[in-house]
C-alpha cells in the first residue's frame, strides 16, 4: 500500500505543529509564555500553503481505502478553516496574555480543534466524520471552561460539554444502525445500500438518519439544540466564542453537506419536511430571542442561530433533480464561507472592545464612532452584512439561497420568503449596534486602542466583505466548483 | 450463537437506560456514567453487526468508540471538578446562572 503524502500533508503539517507548540510551552519563561501563539500561527500558515499546494492537481481518491479525499471540495474548506484559525490566533494574542490564562495549553487546545476541522471536509466514511466531530468537540468543551474561576464559565463548559457528548452518543447509535443495515460505512457505500432497503429495514434507516442529524445539529446549533450556545459564548472567553461561533459550526455543515448531499441523499422524502421544520423554526426562534438580547456576544449566539436556520434551509430543497440539489449545494457553501468572514469580524471588534468593557453591553458601543473610527466602520459593515443588505458580501450570500429557492418552487418558495421577513425582523438587532456606535454618546470619551493585530484582522475582513460585494463572482466560483461529485 | 434481535433488544434496552439516567439523575458524575451506557449501548450494536455480517470494519468502530469515551470521561470529569471546587456542589439542577 503506497501513501498519497501529498494528500495528507496539511494534515500532517497541523500534527506536528500541535506537538511542538505543546513542548515549547515546556521551556519558555512564564513572562514569555505568549511565544507559542507565533509558533502556532507559524503552522498554521504552513498548512495553509499546503492545503494551496493541492489546488490544480486533480482529486486524490487517497490512500486509506477511500476515507481520506481530497477534492474541491476538501480544499476549499480546508483553506477557510485556516485562514479562520489564523484570525482566532491572532485576536487570542493579547486576550489570553492580559487575561492570565494557561497560554500554551489554551493554543495546543485550539489547533487540535482545528485538526477536527481540517480532518471534517476530506472525511467519506461514518467512522472518520465521528472522529473529526469528536475532534473538533472535546477540545472545545475545555476551552469554553478557560476561564476556571469564573462560575459562568464553568457552567458554560458543563452544559456544552453534556449536550455535546449526549447529541455525539445518539449520533453514534444511528451509526451503528446504518452500518448494520448497509454492512458499510463509506458514505457512496451507505448511500448506495439505504436504496435497496425496504419495508421495515427502511422505517429502521430513517429512524438511523434522524439519530445522525441530531449529532449534527448540535454541532451548529440548530434549535431544538441550540440553548448550549448562548450560556457557552458568554461563559467562554471572546476569541473562543469566535471559534465556536465559526468553525466548530461551519465543521459541523461541512459534515453535514456530505452525509446529506452524498450518503443520504436517495431518501430526501422522508428528511426534506424534517428540515423545513428545522430550517423555519431556527431562523425564526434565532432572530426573536435576539431581539431581547442586550449582551453583544450572548446577541451574536443568536444571531449565529438565525444564520444557521438559514444555511440550513438549502438542505430542505434537496429533490430529484440534480440541477436543484447543486444550486442548494452551492447556495449552503457560498453562505457558510461569507459567514464566516463577517462573523469572525463581529467578535474580532467584540475582543477589541471587551479588555476596557469586560460586560460586553450593547451600551459599551456608544459613541465608538468618535473613539474609535475604524472598530465602528468595521463593526457596521459587518452588522449590515450580516442582516443581508447591501453593499456587503452578506447580500449575495442570501441572495444565492432565495434564488435556490424559488428555483425549486413549492415549499423553497415559502421558505424563500420566510427568509426575506426573517432578514427584515434581524434589522431589527443588527442594527442596534451602529446605532449605539454612531448616534449615542459615551460616558467614557477616551479614544480606544484596539490592539494591532485585532485591528489588522478587522481591516481585512471588512475589505473582504466589500470586496465580495463588488466581485462576487469570486466567491461564487469556489461554490461552484465544489460540487463533491453527486448528481453527475 | 446468540439471535441478532435479542441482542439488538438489550442494547436497545441499555440506550433507554442512558438516556434515561441523562435526564433523571442530578448528580453530574452520575449523568457520565449514564452517558457511558449510551456508548455502551452502541458498541454492543456495533460488535453484534460486525459478526453478523463477518466484517471486522464494525469490531474497529467499536475500539475507536471506546478510546473516544475515555476521552470524553477524563475531559467530563476535569469540568466537574471545576465546578465543585467553585461551588462545593456537583448537583445539576442548581447549575442555572445563565437563562436566555
Amino acid at each position: 500500500m503506497t501513501i498519497d503524502y501529498h494528500a495528507i500533508l496539511p494534515v500532517l503539517i497541523l500534527s506536528a505543529t500541535i506537538v511542538i507548540v505543546l513542548v515549547t510551552d515546556l521551556f519558555l519563561s512564564p513572562r514569555r509564555k505568549s511565544a507559542s501563539m507565533w509558533v502556532a500561527f507559524a503552522g498554521v500558515l504552513a498548512t495553509l500553503v499546503a492545503v494551496l499546494s493541492l489546488i490544480g492537481k486533480g482529486d486524490r481518491p487517497g490512500s486509506f481505502g477511500g476515507s481520506y479525499q481530497v477534492d474541491a471540495f476538501t480544499i476549499v474548506f480546508q483553506a477557510f478553516f485556516m485562514s479562520a484559525a489564523a484570525v482566532v490566533l491572532l485576536i487570542s494574542y493579547r486576550y489570553f496574555r492580559e487575561g492570565g490564562f494557561y497560554q500554551g495549553e489554551y493554543y495546543f487546545l485550539l489547533l487540535t480543534s482545528f485538526l477536527g476541522c481540517l480532518l471534517m471536509p476530506a472525511s467519506r466514511d461514518l467512522l472518520m466524520l465521528f472522529l473529526s466531530l469528536e475532534l473538533v468537540s472535546a477540545p472545545g468543551f475545555l476551552m469554553a471552561a478557560f476561564r476556571k474561576s469564573d462560575v459562568k464559565g464553568n457552567e458554560g463548559g458543563l452544559k456544552f460539554f453534556l449536550i455535546g457528548v449526549l447529541s455525539t452518543a445518539v449520533m453514534l447509535y444511528g451509526m451503528s444502525l446504518i452500518y448494520g443495515l448497509t454492512g458499510h460505512l463509506q458514505l457512496a457505500a451507505v448511500s448506495a445500500g439505504l436504496q435497496q432497503l425496504s419495508g421495515a429495514k427502511e422505517t429502521l434507516a430513517n429512524a438511523a438518519i434522524l439519530f445522525v442529524v441530531v449529532g449534527f445539529a448540535f454541532k451548529i446549533s440548530a434549535v431544538p439544540f441550540q440553548f448550549w450556545a448562548p450560556d457557552t459564548y458568554e461563559g467562554s472567553p471572546v476569541p473562543v466564542a469566535a471559534f465556536l461561533g465559526v468553525a466548530s459550526s461551519a465543521a459541523g455543515f461541512a459534515g453535514l453537506l456530505q452525509l446529506m448531499f452524498v450518503a443520504f441523499v436517495h431518501e430526501y422524502a422522508f428528511w426534506v419536511p424534517l428540515f423545513v421544520a428545522l430550517s423555519l423554526v431556527t431562523m425564526t426562534l434565532g432572530n426573536l430571542v435576539a431581539l431581547q438580547q442586550r449582551h453583544v456576544v450572548r446577541l451574536l449566539a443568536y444571531s449565529g442561530i438565525a444564520q444557521t436556520g438559514y444555511i440550513l434551509l438549502p438542505f430542505a430543497l434537496v429533490s430529484a433533480d440534480p440541477s436543484i440539489n447543486h444550486s442548494a449545494f452551492q447556495a449552503a457553501v457560498t453562505y457558510i464561507l461569507i459567514y464566516g468572514i463577517m462573523n469572525l469580524g463581529a467578535f474580532a471588534v467584540t475582543t477589541a472592545i471587551s479588555s476596557r468593557h469586560p460586560l460586553l453591553q450593547i451600551q459599551d458601543f456608544a459613541g465608538l464612532a468618535k473613539r474609535a473610527p475604524l472598530l465602528a466602520t468595521a463593526m457596521t459593515v459587518f452588522m449590515v452584512s450580516l442582516a443581508g443588505v447591501p453593499p456587503t458580501g452578506g447580500f449575495w450570500a442570501k441572495l444565492l439561497i432565495f434564488q435556490a429557492g424559488i428555483q425549486r418552487g413549492g415549499v423553497g418558495v415559502l421558505l424563500a420568503v420566510a427568509m426575506v421577513i426573517n432578514s427584515v425582523i434581524s434589522v431589527g438587532y443588527y442594527f442596534l449596534i451602529p446605532r449605539a456606535m454612531i448616534f449615542e454618546d459615551a460616558e467614557d470619551q477616551t479614544p480606544l486602542r484596539s490592539p494591532i493585530l485585532v485591528t489588522a484582522v478587522v481591516a481585512v475582513a471588512m475589505a473582504a466583505l466589500l470586496v465580495i460585494f463588488v466581485v462576487p463572482n469570486a466567491i461564487y466560483r469556489l461554490g461552484e466548483v465544489t460540487s463533491l461529485g453527486f448528481g453527475g | 450463537m446468540i439471535r441478532l434481535p435479542l441482542v439488538l433488544l438489550f442494547s436497545a434496552f441499555l440506550f433507554s437506560a442512558g438516556i434515561y439516567g441523562v435526564l433523571a439523575r442530578r448528580n453530574a458524575v452520575m449523568v457520565l456514567m449514564a452517558i457511558e451506557l449510551l456508548l455502551n449501548a452502541v458498541n454492543v450494536n456495533l460488535i453484534a453487526f460486525a459478526a453478523e455480517l463477518q466484517d471486522v470494519t464494525g469490531e474497529v468502530f467499536a475500539l475507536f468508540v471506546i478510546a473516544v469515551a475515555a476521552a470524553e470521561v477524563g475531559i467530563g470529569l476535569a469540568i466537574v471538578i471545576l465546578l465543585f471546587r467553585n461551588r462545593a456542589s456537583i448537583n445539576v439542577d442548581e447549575v442555572d446562572l445563565l437563562k436566555w
